[in-house]
């Protein structure tokens, strides 16, 4: 079993020394501290474990170290720039889209990807993107508002 | 030492409310209030007139502290010398949202900005003693207490500014954190006022507050105030927390009741470098310095366990309450017009699935033992560390960081007593995280249940011959909130074949389900309309106001009527001092037979409201979590063993289950504030149900209604 040297994380190169069937999730949550990806199923089920890699929302759970030795990986740690909210999480403050919040992380990650691929995405497709992952306190209407309301956000930045 | 037994005209008197014997005395008498915060004025707000001391105290006050605090306390406030406010409690936060609106009103009454409010909450080393965060207890409960403490704290700081400027108390006011003299707009800030002082005033649960149409920062929209910490994935959750040298855990779980380990090769697991395993007879467990090296582990292990013995869901309800040949769902009549009724409901059980499942990390440090973990009962599980290590409870400090959402899920310690065993075995900080196969499997259930309605309508819309019986699900919400003559209703308890315990609002869900259901088929059965059969038989206006708003604002006037595709329903109820009316709309899809759920209108009345859009938020997520129970959660199992613990075994709500809700609030300034977690659950399976029965005719008598969609 061979073990990876250095990930790409939140823009910044890491020296690590982790087994290479390590998931992700771990890898980040106990090697790297990175703590705002949460486990919540370990089967690609619940969402809470999203992160970016290459730019692409993926389940953290469900990818091993190895996978992603040369790959950029963001986590929600590394979403906002500088002080500077994404505006995705500046809508989840705006209209309060949680409660616990456990799996705000996730659910931002996925949001953020979708706005991404989608900057005016429609309410099917919102659906469809964000199927993937539970909330158990039942945020899922203001999740949607929150969507919709970054994808507003962003356009009036890029005008 | 001091025990105390949990007082049960304070708690919801149901049996799942799990109670236990806690030791009450506080860590903070011990070292004193000042101790661990500075000088300045503390403020304790005591649970009984008893312990209060005349109000003169205020007034110099009992200088060092020193002496023995009252036991009693509900929750306390410091006022630094730096001005900063710091109030305590023994609640936690789950996502109810308390850490904001306890801040609010310390905020309102300290007339401080909520920004300027420190909350510690649920540290048994701090905290003062609570018996658990259920019941819809915060904000009817606690949060009064907070408030007189912060008002009390007001009226103290204002004495100090009287005393040094020599004026009458009268001509001064609070205001941002500072005292104002009326005459001369001269100011003075808390901490110059509390500085180089040791004040302790104590004050009982009647101090006078602001009242509610005084408000300015209560009942007013607030923000989350650590919104910015999760969004930006900084909040550490017990999950989170990570110590020096910390490894972790996982304790191998028997797979069902009775079954016993049979082998293990301890040999393989062993073999993976840093893996530690603890044995102890049918305990076993393994400890490594990684999570994906303790997973390896288990795969080596190979435990093999003979055959757990209990029963399965084939035969539940009938092992709960055979079904007797009563003519269930047939119309009898008599000459008078009379039409008798009777029914039968079956309620599964479901998981309450928190997304952060249960997760605990312990420390040792000279025999005195910390465990961070998540639960609704830091002292309850408190307790439970005390008995299950054998140490002294002075030995024993639980701190609940702010915590995944638990529902009634989470009152137990079971993740925290794991890590504190491996955490002294291997001689290092420990931390156990549930898979979510555990969580599913090994933790408590919402109780599954058979009730059985009968009853006699008249034509005129009378109801007479009530009798309302519940198997094993509970007692709470079994009362009639409809005008009967000599209704009778009783809670049977069973024995359960599965671990069962709280689930937010408890029985009421299920009550309701049978009861808002029956008095749907009693209004068909006599011919009248579901809404005004209902309102002609309410007694309590405040529930009339609650159906009649859900009514309006629905257009239950306008509703379509019934094609087979599209139907609408509507439920009422109350629980936890919260009144609740629900309507649904639904649409059958007659290809796949999924119910689609439209569109659902609540209209809610909890009191006085304290956070508006934190209530509708609360409103929301009971609405949406109702919706899975309703139609299709269940868990299943087969010898005594839960046998879908796996999100892609057992479906919960996700995005394209969600309709648009909305949900009107009923403000009452004039009532005192109730909690908004549970009530909005309860209407919402009868309202669907009632509107699959408007679109189809098929009554569907069992929740989860349709696990499978319905076959048309
Ligand atoms: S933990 Fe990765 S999807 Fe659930
Ligand atoms: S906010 Fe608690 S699980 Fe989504």
């Amino acid at each position: 079993m061979a073990n990876v040297k250095q990930l790409r994380v939140n823009g910044q190169v890491r020296t690590v020394d982790i087994d290479e069937s390590k998931p992700l999730l771990e890898a980040l949550r106990e090697n790297l501290d990175l703590t705002g990806t949460k486990y919540g199923c370990g089967e690609g089920q619940c969402g809470a474990c999203t992160v970016h890699v290459d730019g692409v929302a993926k389940r953290s759970c469900l990818i091993t170290v190895g996978e992603v030795a040369d790959s950029a990986i963001t986590t929600i740690e590394g979403l906002a720039t500088h002080d500077h909210l994404h505006p995705l999480q500046q809508a989840f403050l705006d209209v309060e889209a949680m409660q616990c919040a456990y799996c705000t992380s996730g659910m931002i990650m996925s949001g953020a990807s979708l706005l991404k691929r989608l900057p005016n995405p429609s309410d099917a497709e919102i659906d469809k993107a964000m199927e993937g992952n539970i909330c158990r306190c039942g945020t899922h209407n203001r999740i949607r508002a929150a969507i919709r309301l970054a994808a507003t956000s962003m356009k009036e930045v890029a005008r | 030492m001091k025990t105390r037994t949990l007082d049960p005209a304070l708690i919801e008197p149901e049996r799942y409310e799990l109670q236990a014997e806690i030791e009450a005395d506080l860590d903070v008498d011990r070292r004193g209030f000042f101790g661990a915060m500075g000088g300045g004025l503390v403020v304790l707000s005591l649970l009984s007139e008893a312990g209060a001391q005349e109000p003169a105290r205020a007034k110099g006050g009992r200088r060092g502290g020193g002496g023995a605090a009252p036991r009693e306390i509900g929750a306390w406030i410091h006022i630094g010398e730096d001005g900063n406010v710091t109030a305590f409690t023994g609640k936690m936060e789950e996502g109810q949202n308390i850490r904001t609106s306890l801040s609010q009103g310390v905020a309102e009454e300290l007339r401080v900005p909520v920004a300027r409010v420190k909350l510690v909450m649920a540290d048994t080393a701090l905290s003062p003693f609570d018996m658990g965060t259920f019941g819809s207890r915060t904000t009817p409960a606690m949060l009064p207490q907070m408030r007189s403490a912060a008002a009390a704290a007001r009226l103290a700081l204002i004495d100090l500014a009287a005393e040094k400027w020599k004026v009458e108390r009268a001509s001064l006011v609070a205001t941002d954190g500072h005292i104002k003299r009326n005459d001369t707009g001269e100011t003075i800030g808390y901490g110059e006022l509390t500085h180089g002082q040791k004040l302790l005033k104590t004050i009982g649960p009647e101090a006078s507050t602001t009242p509610a149409d005084k408000w300015e920062v209560l009942g007013h929209p607030t923000p989350k105030v650590n919104g910015r910490a999760y969004v930006t994935g900084g909040h550490q959750y017990a999950s989170d927390i990570k110590r020096e040298g910390m490894r972790y855990g996982k304790v191998i779980h028997p797979p069902g009741p009775g079954a016993k380990l049979l082998s293990a090769d301890e040999a393989a697991a062993n073999a993976i470098p840093g893996v530690t395993i603890v044995r102890d007879g049918d305990f076993l467990a393994l400890v490594a310095p990684g999570s994906h090296l303790v997973r390896q582990a288990v795969e080596a292990l190979k435990p093999k366990w003979s055959p757990s013995n209990g029963s399965s869901d084939q035969t539940l309800f009938n092992d709960l309450h055979p079904e007797e040949s009563k003519a269930v769902g047939e119309t009898q009549s008599t000459k008078e017009g009379w039409k008798s009724l009777v029914a039968r409901y079956t309620v599964a059980y479901i998981a309450h699935a928190p997304m952060e499942p249960r997760a605990a990390v312990a420390e040792w440090q000279d025999g005195k033992l910390t465990v961070w973990t998540g639960t609704s009962r830091p002292f309850g599980v408190k307790g439970e560390l005390t008995q299950a290590l054998g140490i002294p409870d002075a030995n024993v400090r639980v701190i609940v960081p702010d915590t995944g959402g638990g529902y009634g899920g989470k009152h137990t310690g079971e993740a925290a007593v794991e890590a504190a065993k491996l955490a002294r075995a291997v001689k290092a900080p420990v931390k156990v995280i549930w898979t979510r196969e555990d969580e599913f499997a090994h933790a408590y259930l919402r109780p599954a249940g058979v009730i059985e309605a009968s009853a006699a309508v008249h034509p005129n819309g009378t109801i007479s011959r009530w009798s309302f019986d519940n198997y094993n699900s509970g007692g709470s919400g079994i009362d009639s909130p409809y005008r009967v003559e000599s209704p009778r209703q009783a809670f049977h308890q069973t024995k359960s074949p599965l671990r069962q315990g709280s689930y937010r609002a408890l029985a009421s869900t299920a009550n309701h389900f049978a009861r808002e259901s029956f008095m749907d088929e009693l209004a068909h059965v006599a011919g009248l309309d579901p809404l005004e059969f209902r309102l002609k038989n309410i007694r309590e206006p405040r529930l009339r106001a609650v159906l009649t708003a859900a009514a309006d604002k629905f257009g239950w006037g306008k509703r379509p009527s019934r094609d087979g595709i599209t139907g609408s329903g509507l439920a009422c109820g109350t629980e936890k001092g919260g009144f609740v009316g629900t309507a649904a709309e639904v649409e059958i899809d007659a290809k796949t037979g999924r119910v689609h759920v439209r569109r659902l209108v609540v209209a809610f009345e909890c009191g006085a409201i304290t956070n508006p859009d934190g209530v509708k938020n609360q409103a929301e997520g009971g609405v949406i979590m109702g919706l899975g129970g309703a139609l299709f959660e269940a868990i299943k199992f087969k010898d005594g063993a839960v046998a879908n613990a796996r999100f892609s075994k057992y479906r919960v709500p996700r995005f394209s289950d969600v309709p648009p809700i909305e949900i009107v609030l009923l403000d009452r300034k004039d009532l005192p504030s109730a909690g908004a977690g549970e009530a909005p659950i309860i209407g919402v399976a009868p309202a669907i149900g009632n509107a699959i029965f408007n679109a189809t005719g098929r009554r569907l008598r069992a929740i989860p209604m349709v696990p499978e969609g319905l076959k048309v």
